[in-house]
């Protein structure tokens, strides 16, 4: 039998770990775009340690102003980009990323809400890369330990368990979507494409362990990002949905709307024959649902005549839809099993507040 | 849909009640429409071509199936036959098929049965965004929310799939056997939708349709066409639904101006069960026992039909304004125009009429309720010297009943939205004599395996 030789890159990892502690030997994050996805997650070498989630060397943590809920879910966001490319700045989508783009996303549940330095247990990375003719997402599947993640083209569920803020335990399923329902969401007149990173989003200040700096600063200074403006003042920003200080209630919640809804419900996604539109920029109450019939919505319309009913958030389908976790009725439809209270709660005060006249 | 002559005439029926006893007295079924009759087989050979192509992979029941099925939907290669076995298959997630020119294939929609009973993930039991992809001989079966749903994806095809929740009709089933939407090229044929609680075929803003030798029971609604240009609906059985088959166009969405549609040689009859449509479902309006049902399309033929045992009527046409709900949409067209009903064979009707709407109905034409009712609303900015152009109107012959006298009425037109308690009945067919040239049937392209 021939001796087997190992790979350089076995050889750099065996050496990476035997080293420990010592500086950046892991090997540099490697995405053939031309290649079926890995099986295992290591294969790409994009973080130094999985199980705290610290990336490798160019693989630049974000965040979201508003991001999309996933039943308490712990998110970590990462994007790596090849040597020299950079996303072209988009002011009005998703920015337009380079072939070989890859965007990162672990989902995890902390053991505590309360207390985060009790650890979290991680569940599932969903990768998004970048090929030639297109964006394909493939979700992987951490073992127990977080030492490597299996890919699950198919999806899989995982049962979870934490200590809720309200210091009650809480157990449901996490479902990992398969790679097609990735694309019910991630689907843009039949192009698969990002949704988080785009500028409202993105345009807020990260803890870079260095400093803290603008994330479109950041980006476009480390090459990440090129044609954004000099000038941030007039760039947009989504409110933080849950704080106060970020903006009034109507714009706090129409940036969770959009974060949490629009991805489906605009003119382009696979929502638009409801004929409603989450979306920010959407000015149309109609369009938003005001006073708006429900159409197709089966058992979804609960007995309410309108999605949205000023001042009436309790005879509004939008609320009697976010609080369901009834299949065929809860929405958004994929992505959640359990109810976002501090967001519906949220979206009760706008309705609440809106003027009927 | 909030079906009809709702707040429009709430005034009048005040003024009525008392005097309204709707009768109740039953017609002699023995003598109407026979239900048992199966339509003629449908003639499968011009719209599709049949995919014979190589079997990617075969995957029987068991407790690997969800994954092995959703593996094979995800990695199967333009042109592929995934082949599914005789038995059982417990689910309990949506499958999703998006990639194209895939045929998904049982062994029968009785003997190859996918079972979401215990699904936990997914608001449909198969949903479709490829193109070019069918789904043959299996039954879907108790799904939470829709049995099946494609979403844009042109070409597609089901043939001879069961859609059925089994516990029969309930409130708590799913909204729609079957739901192509935004799709171009559609044909549903062969098969079998039951227990829906808003419609067991539904084909929402597409184009190009064809649904034929169905048969659709207790359902709330048999079939439904909504928002749709051009379909050909045929030979299909609506049976025990609330409402048998429906063609709607409504407000507030991005496809407008439902047109274009056959409805021919359909069985519909016996559409008798209780409207079980969750609360305020725009569907549970629909007063059971309503045969065939036009709303606020233009262009629809319906002819050689067999219409009957309708409690409350047998044919229905309205005008989206006689729902007395607001219309918000500017772009929206409310009218029914160019209707041409022929050479259907009617059985006893409007005998019981039912739910808000078949009692409205009745305070204002009586009971029983004629067999074909319109509530007679025209656009009136397109009366040219008080009548319609000639293309655009309502056109009703050579329609027979099978026992008695076939009844009609004109339920007063625009009047009836703005002062109910004046209008006048009337129920003279002489004023539709005429006809307007038949519609083009549908064709589909082959659809390329």
């Amino acid at each position: 039998m021939k001796k087997r030789v190992p790979s350089l890159a076995v050889l750099a990892a065996v050496i990476g770990l035997l080293c420990g502690c010592g500086g950046p030997v892991l090997a540099p994050v490697s995405i053939d775009v031309a290649a079926q996805p890995a099986q295992n997650i290591s294969a790409y070498h994009l973080f130094k340690d999985a199980a705290h989630q610290i990336p490798n060397d160019g693989v630049l943590p974000y965040d979201l102003n508003t991001p999309l809920f996933t039943d308490y879910a712990a998110k970590h966001r990462f994007v790596w980009m090849p040597s020299g490319t950079a996303a072209q700045y988009n002011p009005d989508k998703a920015f337009d990323f380079p072939v070989g783009a890859v965007i990162v996303k672990t989902f995890g549940y902390l053991h505590d809400l309360r207390d985060p330095a009790k650890g979290e247990r991680l569940i599932e990375t969903r990768l998004l890369i970048h090929r030639q003719d297109g964006w394909i997402a493939v979700p992987y599947l951490w073992n127990e330990t977080a030492t490597e993640a299996r890919l699950a083209l198919a999806g899989a569920r995982v049962p979870v368990r934490w200590t809720h803020n309200d210091g009650s335990e809480r157990a449901i399923n996490h479902i990992v979507p398969n790679v097609n329902q990735c694309k019910q969401c991630h689907d843009s007149g039949g192009k698969f494409m990002p949704l988080g990173p785009k500028v409202p989003q993105l345009n807020r200040d990260y803890d870079y362990g260095d400093g803290r700096e603008n994330q479109l600063v950041h980006w476009a200074r480390t090459g990440y990002l090129k044609g954004a403006p000099e000038d941030l003042s007039g760039v947009p920003r989504f409110a933080v949905w849950d704080d106060p200080t970020s903006g009034s209630v109507e714009t706090r919640a129409r940036a969770y709307l959009d974060s949490n809804c629009a991805h489906c419900h605009n003119p382009s996604g696979p929502a638009a024959p409801s004929g409603m539109d989450l979306s920010y920029a959407q000015t149309d109450p109609l369009r938003i649902g005001v006073n708006k019939t429900p159409v197709a919505a089966g058992r979804g319309s609960g007995g309410f005549r309108f999605g949205i009913v000023p001042g009436q958030p309790h005879e509004s389908i939008l609320m009697y839809r976010v609080r369901s976790t009834e299949l065929g009725i809860m929405m958004p439809p994929l992505g959640r099993v359990s109810v976002h209270e501090e967001g519906a709660a949220l979206l009760d005060e706008w309705i609440g507040e809106m003027n009927g006249e | 849909m909030r079906v009809v002559i709702v707040s429009a005439v709430a005034l009048f029926l005040v003024a009525l009640q008392g005097c309204n006893e709707a009768t109740q007295d039953r017609a002699d079924l023995a003598s109407g429409v026979d239900a048992a009759s199966p339509p003629r087989p449908p003639e499968l050979a011009p719209a599709t071509q049949k995919r014979d192509g190589d079997v990617a992979s075969t995957i029987p029941p068991g407790p690997d199936a969800q994954t092995r099925i959703q593996e094979a939907f995800i990695l199967a290669q333009p042109g592929a036959v995934i082949q599914l076995e005789e038995g059982h298959y417990e689910l309990n997630m949506q499958l999703s098929i998006d990639v194209s020119g895939v045929t998904v294939r049982g062994r029968g929609m009785d003997k190859t049965v996918l079972s979401f009973k215990n699904q936990d993930q997914g608001s449909e039991g198969i949903y479709v965004t490829g193109d070019n992809v069918a789904l043959e001989d299996f039954a879907i079966e108790d799904t939470k929310g829709n049995g099946h749903k494609s979403n844009g994806a042109d070409n597609h095809v089901l043939r001879r799939v069961r859609a059925e929740w089994t516990g029969g009709p309930k409130e708590t089933n799913g909204a729609y056997g079957m739901y192509p939407v935004s799709s171009k090229n559609v044909l549903i044929e062969g098969c079998v939708s039951i227990g829906a609680s808003d419609a067991g075929i539904y084909v929402g803003q597409s184009e190009n349709i064809i649904v034929r030798g169905c048969r659709a029971e207790r359902n709330v609604a048999g079939i439904e066409i909504e928002n749709c240009h051009g379909a050909d609906v045929y030979d299909n059985v609506a049976a025990h639904n609330a409402g048998g088959i429906l063609v709607f166009d409504l407000p507030d969405l991005p496809v407008q101006r439902g047109r274009d549609v056959r409805v021919f040689k359909n069985h519909v009859v016996d559409n008798d069960v209780e409207n079980f449509a969750p609360k305020g479902n725009i569907v549970g309006t629909v007063p059971t026992g309503t045969g065939i049902m036009i709303m606020a399309n233009s262009n629809v033929e319906i002819f050689e039909n067999e219409i009957g045992n309708n409690q409350t009527t047998n044919l229905l046409l309205v005008s989206y304004l006689t729902t007395g709900r607001e219309i918000k949409d500017a772009n929206y067209y409310p009218y029914a125009e160019g209707i041409h009903v022929h050479h259907n064979r009617l059985g006893p009707s409007g005998y019981a009429p039912a739910g808000e709407g078949g009692t409205l109905m009745a305070a204002l034409a009586g009971s029983p309720l004629p067999d074909i009712i319109w509530d007679g609303v025209v656009n009136e900015a397109k009366l040219v010297e008080g009548k319609l152009p000639a293309e655009l109107g309502l056109y009703i012959h050579d329609n027979t009943k099978t026992e008695g006298e076939l009844t009609y009425a004109n339920l007063g037109g625009t009047k009836l939205l703005s002062e109910p308690q004046s209008v006048t009945v009337q129920r003279d067919l002489a004023v539709h004599a005429g006809e307007l040239p038949s519609l083009k049937p549908i064709t589909l392209p082959e659809i390329a395996g």
